[in-house]
């Protein structure tokens, strides 16, 4: 499959935005859909609906065998052990929330440590938040270096004989910085640490091996790649999940009611509560195989090449400032512009077409420390080209000339 | 769109050099506000006299040309008037920004009201309003005293 075809797949692309070509650099934000998606819940609205898991009917067991359907392709694409690993959630942020949640009541006790980094992501920080008012549990951060990575070593010296739990990212939606998943897992496993990554980033953008990694909780977003909003990922670790109580209670996810007791069903049941994005999930199935046809090798390559390219034009650009510079980064270029706030670039910029995103990016923590309130981040998918960011540029250029910037 | 009514002239040179920056030493009311979807923020110092007049005034904060530009233009506008003056010319440009095709109120003068309606330039931005309005009801939030943060999501 030829690279350069690929924006060709997704609908949005055909659209004028304000009588622009669309310049799409927010897919750290959220991904567009190609058509494979899109028509399949069209398709599934259409002539396959039905609620899965309850009924027995011709339409509800075809539906709950495609819904079934994807659970597997996940497990395949994340090579997870057991196709029972994979839980479906309503977002990321959920399938965070469920880890802390259930950690929180069955695994942790009161003055045991979470170790997180100050790369990370609001939704992997404000559910262990919770856990220090309910549990008195204690947050410690894993400081970035000046490049805005977090090397191993920093990790390290963070870990005390109290920490029970490492969540980190995979991807810096900041930085862009790629974290050392396996070397992390290696040291926190031999002291008996638990480790949770918010793989948001990392599962559009990565090779996404969870028995390699080894980590024992992979949080995955489904809309950031090339799927539908409302759905998320939980991995979990069989011994994990089967341990830890369910999250959620409700329909589906019991095995005896009674007025006395109650018993939970197996998993992945067991944290399923309720009617599931049923479409979504199914449409998700077509977000994966659009993935496997490119190929992740190929777009790791196509995606490095982008922002290698977006550093060297920004870079020839003054008054424009990178935001870190890792050694290993992925399709994250955040910047600031000396004089001009990541607002009024976000808006100057959105008047040629180029969407970027403006602002703290949900990570509060990490600008904070960068000593800035805010940045503007431009980040790609599979459909960005070079030409993006030669528009991006250009789009700059001309807010510099409105702030009157040499 | 037209970006050029977005940043005009007056709008980028009050966004750049802010009237009234700082906190005055003799405030006795004053309100925060945020806005916590871009992290901007604005903390407004006003001293109202004992003739309900607002002796001074001055802001703290950090943000975009335009809610810098509006805090701005704001403090320069309402030193000096009486409380009743100041709330009818904040309702009057919340009532602009929001729906009113021009300034309604005869108290500001008309180069007062040509400064302010340079701001009308975020009407046809939604995502931007709230830039203009913050450090305004950060103003009403502070002369009722309440001490109440405002939080452009509420």
């Amino acid at each position: 499959m030829n690279i350069d075809n690929i924006k060709k797949e997704f609908p949005i692309f055909d659209e004028k935005i304000q009588n622009n070509d669309l310049v799409y650099l927010d897919s750290a934000n959220s991904s567009q859909k190609p058509k494979v998606v899109i028509d399949r819940i069209n398709e599934f609205y259409t002539k396959q609906f039905s609620n899965v898991g309850r009924s027995i009917h011709y339409l509800a067991v075809a539906a709950t065998n495609l819904y079934e359907n994807t659970r597997s392709s996940v497990q395949k694409y994340i090579n997870a052990k057991d196709k029972n690993e994979i839980v479906f959630t309503k977002g990321a942020t959920e399938a965070l929330n469920l880890v802390a949640n259930t950690l929180g009541q069955k695994y942790l006790d009161e003055g045991d440590e979470i170790l997180l980094t100050e790369l990370e992501h609001h939704s992997n920080y404000v559910p262990w938040h919770y856990l220090r008012k309910s549990k008195n549990i204690k947050i410690n951060f894993a400081e970035i270096n000046d490049q805005g990575e977090i090397p191993i070593e920093n990790i390290e010296k963070m870990i005390t004989p109290k920490t029970k739990v490492i969540a980190v990212n995979h991807l810096s939606n900041v930085t862009g910085a790629i974290l050392p998943i396996k070397e992390i897992t290696e040291l926190a496993h031999s002291k008996g640490i638990i480790v949770v990554v918010d793989g948001c980033q990392g599962a559009p953008h990565l090779k996404i091996d969870v028995q390699d990694l080894d980590c024992d909780f992979y949080a995955i977003s489904c809309h950031k790649m090339y799927g539908p909003t409302g759905l998320g990922i939980l991995y979990g670790k069989k011994k994990w999940l089967e341990e830890l109580p369910p999250y959620q209670g409700g329909g589906g996810m019991i095995k005896e009611v009674k007025k006395d007791r109650i018993t939970y069903g197996d998993l992945p049941n067991k944290y399923e509560a309720g009617t599931m994005a049923t479409a979504q999930v199914i449409a998700f199935d077509q977000s994966i195989k659009f993935l496997e046809n490119i190929g992740i090798e190929n777009i790791i390559k196509h995606e490095k090449e982008l922002i290698e390219y977006g550093q060297e034009v920004l870079r020839k650009n003054n008054s424009v400032k990178i935001i870190g510079n890792p050694k290993n980064k992925g399709g994250v270029l955040s910047f600031t512009i000396e004089g001009v706030h990541p607002h009024d670039i976000a808006t100057i910029l959105d008047e040629d077409g180029v969407a970027i995103r403006a602002g703290h990016h949900c990570c509060q923590i990490l600008h904070d420390k960068l000593e800035i309130p805010a940045s503007a981040r431009a980040s790609v998918g599979v459909y960005n080209t070079k030409e993006d960011f030669d528009q991006l540029n250009e789009s700059i250029n001309k807010c510099k000339k409105i702030f009157d910037l040499k | 769109m037209n970006l050029k009514e977005l940043y005009q002239e007056i709008i980028l040179e009050h966004g750049k050099n802010p009237r009234n920056l700082g906190k005055t030493n003799n405030f006795n009311k004053d309100a925060k506000g945020n806005n916590p979807l871009c992290g901007d923020n604005v903390h407004v110092y006003l001293k109202l006299n004992d003739q309900r007049k607002v002796e001074d005034i001055s802001f703290e904060g950090s943000g975009c040309a335009i809610s810098m530009a509006s805090a701005s233009i704001m403090t320069d506008l309402i030193k000096g008037k009486s409380d009743n003056e100041a709330k009818e010319i904040i309702e009057d440009f919340l009532g602009m920004i929001k729906e009113n095709p021009a300034l309604k109120s005869n108290i500001l003068k008309e180069d007062d009201k040509t400064k302010l309606m340079c701001l009308s330039g975020v009407k046809q931005y939604p995502m931007r309003v709230k830039c203009a309005t913050l450090s305004w009801h950060t103003l009403v939030s502070a002369m009722e005293n309440n001490g109440k943060e405002i939080s452009t999501e509420e």
